[in-house]
C-alpha cells in the first residue's frame, strides 16, 4: 500500500510527537494519576502504528531502526528481572520499594522500583503490538 | 549462599556465549566455557573437608511464601558427590569437545546447551525444595533433547531426541504429581522437613501412590526397564554429550532421586522390591543386549543401562536399613549403599573414558562399527591403553577400580540369601545368580571392545581414513579418567573416607552412627564366595567370548523380535492417528462452527449451573438509579449492535463495532474510571487499525444464504448467551456473598507509595498477574510472528524430510 497524502503526512509528523509525549506522560504519571505502563505502552505503539499507516514500512524502518521483537524481549526481561532483584535483598519475588529523594531540578521526588517493572510492561506492549501489526501487514 | 549462586553461574555464562561466539567464531570458545566447570569443581572440592566432618550447609532464598516454594540449596555428602561428578566430568568433556567438534559446527549453540544442562543438573542435586528440583529435573530433559538433536538435519537424531524427551518428561510429570501428593500429606515441599514428619503418614493411601510416581520419574530418567529404550537412540548425540549426559550425569539423576528419597520411602516393602527387581532385571537385560551390538556406541549404551541397573539394585537393597534401624542386619544394607555410591563414581570414570575412546575411533577413522575395525593396537597405542583400562575395569578385573565395587556388589547380593526381610524367603538366592550371569555378559562385551577393535586383522579398506593416533589434546581427558581408574584401585579409602562415608550418612539421616557400619575398602578379602564368583565370571566369560559365533543365534530367535521399541513406535503412531482423527472431526474450518462450540459450551455450563443451583434471584434494590445520559449511551450501543447484523459492507460493520467500543469507554468515564476509559480508547484505536490491516486479506463480503433452521439456531445461541451474561451481572450485583476486598487497597499510598489504586494493584499488589500477562502477551506476539514469517512457501521443501 503506497499512500501519498501530503496533508496527512504533514499532520502526522507533528502529531506523532504529541502522541509520543502523551504516552511518556501517561507512563510517568501512572503512579498517582490515571496512566501506567500498559496504557503508556499502548499509546506509544499507536503512534508507531500511525506512522506505518501514513508512510510505507521501508521509510519508517529507515527512521526508526529498531527490531521491535527485541524491544518486546527486553521488556519481558525487565519485568521479570525487576521482580528477581528484590530476592537479592532477602525479600520475596516481585516485592517493590519506594522512597523520597531530593533531586536537583525536581525537588523532593518519590522514586520507586515499580517504575522498572512498569517500564518492562510498556516496552513489551510496544514491542508486541508493533510486531503483530508489522508481521500481518508485511505478509502480502 | 555461594552455592545457590554457583547453580546460576552456568546459566549466566550461557547468556554471554552467543556474544562471545560472534567475536571468537572458532574452537577457542571452548576454553572460555571450560573455565566454568573447572571453577565450580574447585569451589565444590573446597567443601570436601567440611562435609567429611559431617557438616551440612543449607541456604534459603525466600521465594513464594504462600505456596511454600523457596529456593533452598542443601549441601551434604550425597549432593557433593554428584556435584563433583557434574563439574569434574563436565570439565573433562568440555576439554575433549574442543578437539572433537569441527569448527564448522554451531559451537556457540553446543556450549549454550551444555552449560544449560550443567546448571540444571547442579540444580537437581542441590535443591531441597521439591518444586525447584522438579523444574531443574525437566530442564535437564530439555537440554538433553536439544543436545541429542544437535545434528537436527538427521532423521535419527530427531527421532532419538523426541523419544528421550517423551519418555523422560512423562516420568517427570508423574514425579511432579508424586511431589504434590507428598505435599498434600505433609504440608511441605522441603525434602528434609518431609523426612522428619513422614513417619506419621506412611499408612495413608496417597503415600504408596506418591512413591510409585516418584519411582516412575527415577526409572524413566535412569533408563530402567521398561523405559530403557530411549538411551540407545540417544546415542545419536555428539560423543562428548553421550559421555557426559548419557553415561556420567543425567542418567544418574534417577539414582540420585531414589537415594535422596530413601529416608522418606525406604521403610516400605514395595519400594525395596520395585527397585531391587527392576534394577537387577535391567542389569541382566542391558548386559545381554550389549553383546549383540555391532555399533560400539550402542554397545556402550546398553552397557550403561546395565550398570545403572546394578547401582539401582544396590540402592534398593540399601533402603532396607531405613526400616531396620540400628541392628546387625542393617550393616549389610548400609554396605550395599556404600557399594552403590562407590560403583557410581567408578562407572563415571571408566564409562566416560570408554565413550571418549569410541569418540576418538569415530573421529579418526570415520566408523565405530566393530565389524569394520580391528588390529588398531599398533596404530593407536594410547587409545588402546585407555580402552584396555576402561574395559577391564568395567569387566571387574584387578587392578582397576571396577574390581573393588564389583566385589562389593557380589557380597551385597550374596548376603540376600537366607535373609529374614520383607518375607523374602528363599527367593533371595535368585539375586546373586542373576547378578552373576549378568556379570558374565558384562565380561563378554568388555572383551569385544578391546579385542575386536584393537586385536585381530587390520583391514584398511574397511575404514574411511587411514588409521593413526589421535591428537594429544583429545587424549588428555580420557587419560585423566584412566589415571583415576587405577588411582582409585590403589587408594580406594581416600574416596571412601572423604566422599562416600559422608554421602552414606546423608542417605540415612535417621541412623545416628551409620559410619561405624562401613568397613574400609580392601583389595584382598581372602578366598571368599565373591572372589570365586569373579573367577567364575572370568572363566565362563572367556569361554563364551571364544565361542561367540556359535551361540549368537539366540539373539535372532523368535521371542527376541518382540521388543519394546516396536511397541513404542506403534503407540506413538496410534496416538497421532487418534489425535488427528479427533481434531479433524471438530475442526471444520468454518468460523461459525467454532463460535457455536464456544457459546454452546458457555451456555450449557454457566446456564446449567445457574439452573441447578437456582441462583436466579435478582435483587435490584441496592442498584443506583440510571441517569438520562446513561440511557442515551446504552441506546446508542443497542442501535449499533443491531445495525451490525444488517450491515451491507465489512467496513460499516467494523466501524459499528468501534462505536460499541467507544461507547463502553464513555460509560467508564461516566462511572469515573479514567484508567479503564483510557485503556479502552487506546485499545479500540489499535484494534481498529489491526482490523483494517486484516481487512486487506479477506474476500468479498457476500450476503450469506443460510437455511432457515441454521439461522434459527444461530439466533437462539446469540440470544441465550446474551441473556446469561446479563443475568450473571445482575445476580452478582444483587447477592454479595463475600466481604469486599477493596478495603485493603484503600491503604495503597502507605503500602505501595502510589495514589492511583488501579496501578498499585497492577504493579504492586497483584504484580505476579501482570508479569505473567506480559509474558503471555510476548508469547502471543512471537506466535503471530512465527506463524506468519516462518510458514513454508508453496514451492519450498518440507524441512521435516531432509
Amino acid at each position: 500500500m503506497k499512500i501519498n497524502d501530503v496533508i496527512l503526512q504533514t499532520v502526522t509528523k507533528i502529531v506523532v510527537f504529541i502522541i509520543l509525549t502523551f504516552g511518556v506522560e501517561l507512563f510517568l504519571s501512572g503512579h498517582n494519576n490515571p496512566g501506567g505502563g500498559f496504557i503508556g505502552g499502548l499509546v506509544l505503539s499507536s503512534a508507531f502504528v500511525l506512522l506505518y499507516l501514513v508512510y510505507d514500512i521501508e521509510t519508517v524502518q529507515k527512521g526508526i531502526p529498531f527490531d521491535f521483537k527485541k524491544i518486546a524481549a527486553i521488556g519481558v526481561l525487565l519485568a521479570v528481572g525487576s521482580g528477581t532483584g528484590s530476592m537479592l535483598f532477602g525479600s520475596e519475588f516481585l516485592t517493590h520499594t519506594f522512597s523520597e529523594f531530593t533531586l536537583p531540578v525536581f525537588g523532593a521526588t518519590e522514586l520507586g522500583t515499580v517504575v522498572l517493572f512498569e517500564a518492562g510492561v510498556a516496552l513489551t506492549v510496544v514491542g508486541v503490538v508493533v510486531t503483530i501489526i508489522l508481521s500481518i501487514s508485511e505478509d502480502v | 549462599m555461594f552455592l545457590s549462586i554457583a547453580i546460576f553461574i552456568p546459566f549466566l555464562i550461557a547468556i554471554f556465549i552467543p556474544f562471545i561466539y560472534k567475536r571468537v567464531p572458532n574452537r577457542n570458545i571452548g576454553w572460555f566455557v571450560l573455565v566454568v566447570p573447572v571453577l565450580l569443581f574447585l569451589f565444590l572440592a573446597s567443601h570436601i573437608p567440611t562435609v567429611a566432618e559431617g557438616k551440612t550447609t543449607i541456604h534459603t532464598f525466600r521465594w513464594i511464601e504462600s505456596a511454600g516454594i523457596h529456593f533452598t540449596t542443601y549441601l551434604d555428602g550425597l549432593s557433593l558427590i554428584f556435584g563433583l561428578l557434574i563439574s569434574g566430568v563436565g570439565s573433562l568433556v568440555i576439554l575433549y569437545s574442543i578437539y572433537y567438534l569441527s569448527e564448522r559446527e554451531a559451537l556457540g549453540r553446543f556450549y549454550v546447551y551444555l552449560l544449560l544442562f550443567m546448571g540444571a543438573m547442579l540444580g537437581v542435586v542441590f535443591s531441597d525444595n521439591m518444586m525447584v528440583l522438579y523444574v531443574f529435573w525437566e530442564l535437564t530433559s530439555i537440554s538433553s533433547f536439544l543436545l541429542i538433536a544437535f545434528w537436527y538435519h538427521r532423521k535419527k537424531s530427531r527421532y532419538g531426541a523426541q523419544k528421550s524427551m517423551l519418555i523422560t518428561v512423562t516420568g517427570g510429570i508423574g514425579m511432579l504429581a508424586g511431589f504434590v501428593m507428598l505435599q498434600s500429606l505433609t504440608g511441605t515441599f522441603s525434602v528434609r522437613e518431609t523426612i522428619q514428619v513422614i513417619d506419621q503418614y506412611t499408612g495413608e493411601g496417597l503415600f504408596i501412590a506418591a512413591m510409585s510416581l516418584v519411582l516412575l520419574g527415577a526409572f524413566t530418567k535412569s533408563a530402567q526397564f521398561p523405559f530403557h529404550i530411549w538411551l540407545p537412540d540417544a546415542m545419536e548425540a555428539p560423543t562428548p554429550v553421550s559421555a557426559y549426559l548419557h553415561s556420567a550425569t543425567m542418567v544418574k539423576a534417577g539414582i540420585y532421586l531414589v537415594a535422596r528419597f530413601t529416608p522418606i520411602f525406604g521403610g516400605e516393602k514395595i519400594w525395596f522390591y520395585a527397585i531391587c527387581c527392576v534394577g537387577i532385571f535391567t542389569l541382566f537385560l542391558g548386559s545381554f543386549n550389549a553383546v549383540r551390538q555391532t555399533d560400539l556406541k550402542a554397545l556402550l549404551a546398553y552397557s550403561t543401562i546395565s550398570q545403572l541397573g546394578l547401582i539401582m539394585s544396590l540402592i534398593g537393597l540399601g533402603s532396607a536399613a531405613t526400616a531396620q534401624g540400628m541392628s546387625t542386619q542393617s550393616a549389610i544394607f548400609v554396605q550395599a549403599t556404600f557399594a552403590a555410591l562407590f560403583h557410581l563414581v567408578n562407572h563415571s570414570t571408566f564409562k566416560g573414558a570408554l565413550f571418549m575412546v569410541v569418540g576418538i575411533l569415530d573421529h579418526e577413522l570415520g566408523t565405530r562399527d566393530v565389524r569394520r575395525l580391528g588390529g588398531l593396537m599398533a596404530f593407536m597405542p594410547v587409545t588402546f591403553t585407555i580402552a584396555l583400562i576402561g574395559s577391564f575395569s568395567m569387566a571387574g578385573l584387578p587392578p582397576f577400580n571396577g574390581f573393588l565395587s564389583k566385589e562389593m556388589f557380589f557380597e551385597a547380593m550374596l548376603s540376600l540369601r537366607g535373609l529374614d526381610l520383607f518375607s523374602l524367603g528363599a527367593w533371595g538366592a535368585i539375586f546373586p545368580v542373576i547378578a552373576w550371569v549378568a556379570s558374565i555378559f558384562t565380561f563378554v562385551y568388555s572383551m569385544i571392545i578391546v579385542f575386536q577393535t584393537f586385536f585381530g586383522e587390520h583391514h584398511p579398506e574397511r575404514i574411511e581414513r587411514p588409521a593413526h593416533e589421535a591428537k594429544p589434546g583429545m587424549l588428555i581427558a580420557p587419560s585423566v579418567l584412566a589415571t583415576f581408574i587405577i588411582g582409585i584401585f590403589f587408594f580406594p579409602n581416600l574416596i571412601g573416607d572423604y566422599l562416600l562415608r559422608p554421602a552414606v550418612k546423608g542417605l540415612y539421616p535417621t541412623l545416628s552412627n551409620v559410619e561405624s557400619m562401613i568397613p574400609a575398602i580392601t583389595v584382598w578379602h581372602g578366598f571368599n564366595t565373591a572372589l570365586w564368583m569373579t573367577i567364575g565370571v572370568i572363566i565362563l566369560g572367556v569361554v563364551l567370548y571364544w565361542r561367540l559365533h556359535s551361540w549368537k543365534g539366540i539373539y535372532t530367535a523368535a521371542p527376541m523380535r518382540l521388543n519394546l521399541d516396536t511397541m513404542y513406535n506403534g503407540l506413538l503412531l496410534k496416538t497421532e492417528e487418534g489425535a488427528s482423527s479427533i481434531t479433524r472431526f471438530y475442526m471444520t474450518g468454518y468460523l461459525r462452527d467454532y463460535v457455536v462450540y464456544i457459546f454452546t459450551f458457555f451456555i450449557l455450563i454457566v446456564g446449567g449451573v445457574f439452573f441447578t443451583n437456582g441462583s436466579f434471584s435478582i435483587d435490584l434494590s441496592n442498584d443506583a438509579p440510571i441517569a438520562a445520559n446513561e440511557y442515551i449511551i446504552i441506546f446508542v450501543m443497542m442501535g449499533a449492535s443491531i445495525a451490525i447484523i444488517f450491515a451491507k459492507s465489512r467496513k460499516t460493520a467494523i466501524i459499528l463495532n468501534g462505536v460499541l467500543g467507544y461507547a463502553i469507554a464513555i460509560l467508564f468515564v461516566v462511572f469515573r474510571a479514567p484508567d479503564l476509559a483510557l485503556t479502552q480508547i487506546v485499545v479500540e484505536t489499535v484494534t481498529t487499525a489491526l482490523f483494517l490491516l486484516c481487512f486487506y486479506f479477506l474476500p468479498e463480503w457476500k450476503m450469506e444464504k443460510l437455511p432457515k433452521p441454521t439461522k434459527l439456531v444461530n439466533g437462539l445461541i446469540a440470544v441465550s448467551a446474551g441473556v446469561i451474561v446479563t443475568v450473571i451481572a445482575l445476580a452478582a450485583q444483587g447477592n454479595k456473598l463475600f466481604e469486599s476486598v477493596s478495603v485493603y487497597f484503600e491503604n495503597a499510598y502507605d503500602l505501595a507509595g502510589g495514589k492511583n489504586i488501579v496501578n498499585t494493584i497492577l504493579g504492586d499488589f497483584r504484580a505476579f498477574d501482570t508479569m505473567l500477562e506480559v509474558v503471555v502477551l510476548f508469547i502471543a506476539g512471537i506466535g503471530v510472528f512465527t506463524l506468519i514469517k516462518l510458514k513454508a512457501g508453496k514451492e519450498e521443501r518440507d524441512v521435516e524430510d531432509q
